[in-house]
């Protein structure tokens, strides 16, 4: 049986975990197809605020694809070689991300049928410009990367050297694209809220915790043996990026406060704290190790920028409206429906991985110097 | 005497530098507050601007597209600003055609960008991917967007000029189609006290230039930078 072949057949739940994002992809491509025909209207977004629920998800997701780097470059840059295993599901997890991103900007924008516009009118003074540029070219990088490996894991011999080229330059560029995603914001002289150098450091660190806790959640869901080094570092690097995240929040909070200019202060909201508060919450139960801080951490983020970053930089807007945002069905049935087309590609993804994985483990055994453990312990496949 | 082809080249260059570029214009706006307010009901020059450019009167507040109307005086320019003489006066806004447009620098298609000839900030519908970066970046409010198609919201349609399809931006030009056969603004024709002065500001002497050296006159967000080309007189 081919690693395809393996891959794609599976026990009874998983033909169902299958149907039900087959299910959620079709009822929002159904939901776009209205929202298209009907326009933006149907969602909760407003002249006040222009951003909503899509922008912000497109934020996250391009924050978890640069999270790659937290493991591909300790493992090829520092060689620690605990992240032997999960490294290439790094990889694979860039990839569903920066489709995931995609999507969110492509249903979120009023005309997609002229998305190449982008290309035909190339505007180097806009950052959206660059932003295609990064993460198209961070989606063509990482397909290489993570193709090479697996062909070399499948043929069980090293990748060939040329990947290591792509690889030291898919390390700045996955700084780049969540940089230039910040950049995106960071730079409007008109929105106090977004306007802060800390934005990109910001969005980095959160990233670079959001990013392995959502690794070592799959890990988990996959039943996939890492090993317990790989999860231990993953867990450090969570927990260590995640106190940067609360520390330059604070330093945030504290420049807006005691600056006290009003403009920035009012956009301060009980989301926002509630929001904050989750944070807190969240960096504790990791400091703690708690088995339930990956999901804390990574729901804790996902709350913070994919929903209440955009709409906070809108609300008050300029001329001092507190107009509220309130995401509609619609716009709720279109995000579950792109996160179940990552969650659809990593599922396939990872089960290639782990499939080619399996046959190499296999077709070592009769070398045991070779051979790894076999801690595969997913369900027949 | 022969012209040779050279001699007609040069003569031609030395035409075109004496007469082809004209100095560019800089089209500005001041507005006579003290003048506005004799009637603050009035509504005028948005009626007069959305009548002749086809902007929809849509009911839902939150989806509303505007290209000049009015705000209180302390939302237009900072609760800081207003002391208790102007507080809660109206004061009408529209796009400030700045020097520095935030909006055109987003812009990730140049479906808006800043005319060279006159500094109208003006904007391409049929180019527009709807993407509403330019919403974001105007420090003024100064763009609408289209959340559903606007031509059932018009009451009557001025076939002199285009409506527009759900799913871009739009506002103000400054009337560049009226501009262009030599009219002013509609809005500042209409205005029944003239509280609108619109012209050139590079000319020392345009009426705009004049009033803006002879008053004192403010802007909106001055610190942003954007440099807006609409003035305010009180």
């Amino acid at each position: 049986m081919t690693i395809l072949a393996k891959a794609i057949r599976g026990s009874p739940a998983y033909r169902w975990w299958m149907a039900a994002l087959a299910a959620a992809i079709v009822s929002g491509v159904v939901l776009w197809v209205r929202q298209w025909n009907q326009g933006l209207v149907l969602t909760g977004m407003s002249r006040d605020v222009a951003w909503g629920l899509y922008v912000g998800q497109f934020t996250f997701f391009v924050g978890v694809a640069a999270s790659a780097v937290t493991v591909v470059l300790p493992y090829y840059l520092h060689a620690w070689k605990a992240f032997h295993r999960v490294v290439i599901l790094g990889e694979l997890l860039a990839i569903a991300s920066i489709v995931v991103s995609l999507l969110f900007i492509v249903v979120d924008m009023g005309r997609p049928d002229r998305l190449l516009n982008v290309l035909l009118y190339p505007s180097p003074s806009s950052l959206m410009f660059w932003d295609m540029l990064a993460l198209t070219g961070y989606l063509a990088l990482n397909a290489m990367l993570a193709r090479a490996a697996l062909a070399a894991e499948i043929d069980g011999a090293p990748p060939a050297a040329w990947t290591r080229a792509i690889m030291l330059i898919s390390i700045p560029w996955a700084v780049s694209i969540h940089t230039v995603t910040a950049f995106l914001y960071a730079g409007l002289a008109g929105r106090p809220f977004w306007l802060t150098a800390v934005m990109a450091p910001r969005f980095l660190a959160s990233a670079f915790a959001a990013g392995p806790a959502l690794l070592i959640l799959l890990c988990r869901a996959f039943r996939y043996d890492a090993g317990e080094e790989a999860l231990r570092k993953l867990r450090l690097v969570m927990t260590c990026a995640m106190t940067a995240n609360v520390f330059l929040a604070l330093m945030e909070v504290f420049t807006v406060f005691y600056s006290g200019i009003p403009e920035h202060a009012a956009h301060y909201s009980p989301w926002t704290w509630l929001s904050g508060g989750f944070a807190a919450v969240a960096l504790a139960m990791a400091l703690g190790r708690s088995r339930y801080a990956p999901a804390a951490v990574f729901a804790s983020l996902l709350i913070d920028k994919g929903v209440v970053l955009i709409p906070a930089g809108f609300i008050p807007s300029p001329a001092g409206a507190m107009t509220p945002y309130i995401p509609t069905a619609v716009e709720l049935g279109i995000v579950l429906a792109i996160w179940s087309v990552g969650a659809l590609l990593v599922t396939v993804l990872f089960r290639i991985a782990i499939a080619a994985r399996e046959a190499e483990a296999g077709g070592r055994a009769a070398r045991p110097e070779l051979t790894f453990p076999r801690r595969i312990t997913m369900d027949k496949v | 005497m022969k012209i040779t082809r050279k001699a007609f080249l040069a003569l031609l260059a030395a035409a075109t530098r004496a007469f082809g570029r004209p100095r560019p214009r800089r089209m500005a706006m001041a507005i006579d507050l003290a003048k506005c307010w004799k009637d603050r009901g009035c509504t005028r020059c948005a009626q007069a601007c959305h009548a002749a450019h086809n902007v929809p009167r849509i009911p839902d507040p939150r989806r509303e597209i505007k290209w000049i109307w009015k705000e209180r005086f302390e939302n237009a320019f900072g609760e800081e600003s207003a002391g208790p003489a102007v507080a809660g006066a109206p004061v009408p806004l529209l796009c400030n055609h700045c020097e520095h447009p935030p909006c055109v620098k987003v812009c990730p298609t140049g479906a808006t960008w800043k005319r060279e000839s006159d500094g109208l900030v003006m904007m391409d519908e049929h180019r527009c991917i709807g993407c509403r970066y330019c919403m974001a970046a105007c420090p003024y409010g100064s763009r609408s967007f289209n959340w559903s198609d606007p031509r059932p919201f018009l009451r009557a349609i001025d076939p002199a000029y285009p409506t527009r399809a759900r799913g871009v931006v739009e506002k103000c030009t400054f009337c560049s189609e009226r501009l262009a056969r030599g009219a002013q603004p509609a809005c500042v024709e209409v205005c029944p006290p003239k509280a609108m002065v619109f012209g050139d500001a590079a000319d020392p002497s345009s009426a705009v230039a004049q009033l803006l050296r002879a008053r004192y006159s403010f802007r909106r967000k001055p610190g942003l930078g954007a440099g807006p080309n609409v003035f305010y007189l009180l």
